[in-house]
């Protein structure tokens, strides 16, 4: 093991996947509490999370999720691009996967801004005179796929430093881990979805 | 390797990296100087919050109104709790001494991932700002307490919201820290120094980075739904918006209740590093002291309810909570039999490292004997939120984990600073500390099982007698204290020069010259025996 021989300044490989993987976790545990308390006030308003969930537009959440799935293909299918030492494509490969990210935070802010059309925003005047359910299902509704919003942010500010990287060449065949761990972050951000998705979405 | 007299030696306090001065120090990579950032700024802000103390232990020298008034009074408990809890008690052990022994311990050149670490302390250094400004702008200081109970946490028109965002930030940083222990043990291990001959100081941080990682996010994102709560007024918490204030406890102590064992278990482990030198013996029951870590840290999260025995949660759970808690005591009782059988029939050099980590076993003693008085449902009712409690994990985290960071200070400080204090000041300041420390919480258990209510500004007066003797006690710990800071801070330029082992230990720190040179070792050990091997046989030399 070159860990044990020098000081270098690149992190071995397996090193910093494991360190990945392990706060990757962290941030499972970080949305499990909310998911935690998803599942209690589920269990207590069951009637009004039903009722509030059809406010909600399967269309757009269903669009969405495409657009995570397929960029989650094109990030894996970038990092395999970088190990064949197709710089070129591993670039195009990132940049559909921002652009698909784009459209997902396009999506999710005309689906916000609809909501906000409605009164239907935190702490608003309507959404205090709904019965007590429905006002905390679209509490969580707000707080985890704003969350997640803010992963998606810095999934995508990960893979455009990345892309530029790749450009520079400090990222290439040999050395990739700062691509594959982005991807893992990206991979986990779309995973997430996946379960926000049904949760808020399908259950009505 | 005493090679220190061979003239080649460069400490790492004066190796010459890219930065020259105050850079060479804040843009450092080094895990030991890393190591003294985090030890010098957690000094300063233990004396901030330590003067907290006194002065709330002046303001309850007699009944009623004596220097400040009840909302004042409300802030300086909260943010006494904030900054000892959040920046000093649950990040000092593994910040200071895991990052500078772990490493050395384990025959590594440095942490993992040494730019994490640096970006660690920085996280740490922003929360600590956070923490204190919170007392002293805006809205003034939070008075909600250092656990942030909603509703009042929701509702309170002070700075909740910077103690809260420092809190996360903190723990952040205590993520990172976590993480970065865990791949450094796993991966940078010297070759043949298998799980079985790894020092019990890095295991107990094995152990606590655990913790740090699976328990921290929960509270994170607790904290974070309180801000929503405050911010957006969604009502996860307020019952009047349909929210639930006991969900909140469980989340809080879920994270909370393990975070007791992050304060303690490294505590444990340094204590564990110093009997054995002391006594010049071998650790006895190394396989124990290490599985009573890990049961430790597993156990602790399924305690959390005993916090919540009045907060109205059911008979079932009740019983069950009391039950695991008391199942903690069964490792923690292990440990203490080690460390007295380690003692055993074995050459006790009496030096200061020693004396702090006895009445380490001393005061953790009286803390878990009560701790356990807590963990019954009955007596808890009966003493629940009073001065017992406060007396209680002052004994546990106080006596416990201070004194064992007194005692890793006292033990490590010739290696780190590469020079001795003087042994009969640190005696006296051990003697005065010890009685100070006794005479200020020891009071508040009898008062508290009289009634005294914890976080009350103002006392009937049968109280008092207790409350002069603890405020007279706080004075004297107070100068126990500066007495022993005094005689450390004075001699990292003007004490003698330490040899490179000067209490004749045996584990992989003690077979580098003090202090160590930037890289630690000049060639990476291979590790042939088992850690803690005294007498003939000092092997495990590097080369």
């Amino acid at each position: 093991m070159t860990v044990h021989e020098t000081h270098s300044t690149r992190i071995d490989s397996d090193t910093g996947k494991l360190g990945m993987w392990i706060f990757l976790f962290t941030e499972l545990f970080l949305f499990g509490g909310l998911f935690l308390v998803y599942a209690v006030f589920r269990a207590k308003y069951s009637e009004d999370f039903h009722t509030a969930a059809l406010e909600l537009n399967t269309f757009i959440g269903t669009l969405n999720t495409v657009f995570l799935l397929v960029s989650s293909m094109t990030v894996a299918m970038s990092i395999t691009a970088v190990q064949k030492n197709q710089k070129k494509l591993a670039m195009f490969l990132l940049i559909v996967t921002l652009i698909l990210a784009a459209l997902f935070m396009i999506n999710k802010y005309f689906e916000w801004s609809h909501k906000f059309e409605f009164q239907l925003f935190p702490g608003s005047e309507v959404l205090k005179n709904l019965p007590r359910g429905e006002l905390l299902f679209f509490g969580l509704y707000y707080m985890m796929t704003g969350l997640h919003a803010v992963h998606v942010l810095i999934g995508m500010i990960l893979l455009t430093i990345n892309f530029f990287k790749i450009k520079s060449g400090y990222v290439n065949q040999d050395h990739y881990l700062h691509l594959e761990n982005s991807g893992l972050y990206w991979h986990l951000v779309d995973l997430i979805w996946i379960f926000l998705f049904p949760l808020l979405y399908l259950i009505t | 390797m005493s090679n220190s007299e061979t003239g080649t030696h460069v400490s790492y306090l004066d190796h010459q990296g890219k930065y020259k001065g105050l850079l060479s120090w804040l843009l450092t990579t080094d895990h030991k100087k890393i190591g003294l950032l985090y030890l010098y700024s957690i000094t300063v802000f233990f004396f901030v919050a330590a003067i907290l103390g006194v002065l709330m232990r002046i303001e309850l020298i007699a009944p009623g109104q004596t220097i400040m008034d009840a909302q004042t009074y409300n802030g300086v408990f909260t943010i006494h709790g904030i900054i000892m809890i959040f920046v000093i008690v649950i990040p000092a052990l593994p910040a200071i001494f895991g990052n500078f022994f772990l490493p050395i311990l384990i025959g590594a050149k440095d942490v993992a991932f040494p730019k994490l670490n640096l970006f660690s302390f920085y996280l740490f250094f922003i929360g600590a700002i956070f923490g204190v400004l919170s007392q002293f702008i805006g809205g003034g200081a939070p008075d909600t307490g250092w656990t942030f109970y909603v509703p009042y946490s929701a509702e309170s028109s002070t700075n909740v919201i910077y103690a809260l965002v420092a809190a996360f930030i903190l723990g952040f940083s205590s993520i990172l820290t976590g993480l970065n222990f865990i791949v450094t043990i796993h991966r940078m291990r010297a070759p043949g120094m298998g799980w079985f001959r790894m020092p019990l100081f890095p295991w107990s941080l094995y152990a606590t980075a655990w913790i740090q990682v699976l328990a921290t996010p929960i509270v994170g994102i607790t904290l974070l739904m309180v801000i929503a709560e405050r911010v957006l007024k969604i009502g996860f918490f307020d019952p009047a918006l349909g929210g639930d204030p006991v969900l909140f406890q469980h989340l809080f102590w879920i994270y909370s209740h393990p975070a007791v064992y992050i304060m303690i278990l490294p505590g444990m482990g340094i204590v564990t590093e110093i009997f054995p030198t002391f006594s010049q013996k071998p650790v006895f029951g190394y396989t124990a002291i290490l599985i009573s870590s890990l049961a430790i840290a597993f156990v602790g999260y399924f305690v959390w309810g005993h916090h919540m025995f009045t907060a109205g949660i059911s008979y079932g759970s009740r019983w069950f909570f009391s039950f695991l808690t008391f199942i903690v005591a069964v490792p923690s009782a292990i440990k203490v039999f080690n460390w007295v059988s380690t003692m055993y029939g074995g050459s006790i050099d009496l030096k200061p490292p020693l004396l702090y980590a006895i009445s380490f076993i001393f005061l953790f003693m009286i803390g878990g004997f009560t701790g356990l008085t807590l963990g019954a449902v009955a007596a808890n009712v009966q003493v629940h939120d009073t001065a017992f409690v406060v007396a209680h994990f002052h004994y546990i985290i106080f006596g416990g984990m201070g004194f064992a960071f007194f005692a890793g200070i006292h033990y490590w400080y010739p290696k780190m600073f590469g020079r001795m204090y003087s042994n009969r000041w640190a005696n006296i300041a051990w003697a005065v500390v010890f009685f100070g420390f006794n005479l200020l919480y020891f009071p508040l258990f009898v008062i508290g099982i009289q009634g005294m209510p914890r976080r009350y500004f103002d006392y009937l007066p049968q109280f008092q007698t207790g409350h002069v003797l603890s405020t007279i006690g706080a004075f004297v710990l107070f100068t126990g204290l500066v007495m022993m800071v005094y005689n450390l801070v004075y001699h990292i330029k003007r004490g003698a020069i330490a040899p490179a082992n000067p209490w004749k230990g045996v584990t992989l720190e003690w077979q580098i010259p003090s202090p160590p040179s930037h890289e630690n070792f000049d060639e990476i050990p291979v590790i042939t025996t088992d850690p803690y091997v005294f007498g003939k046989s000092t092997e495990n030399k590097p080369s």
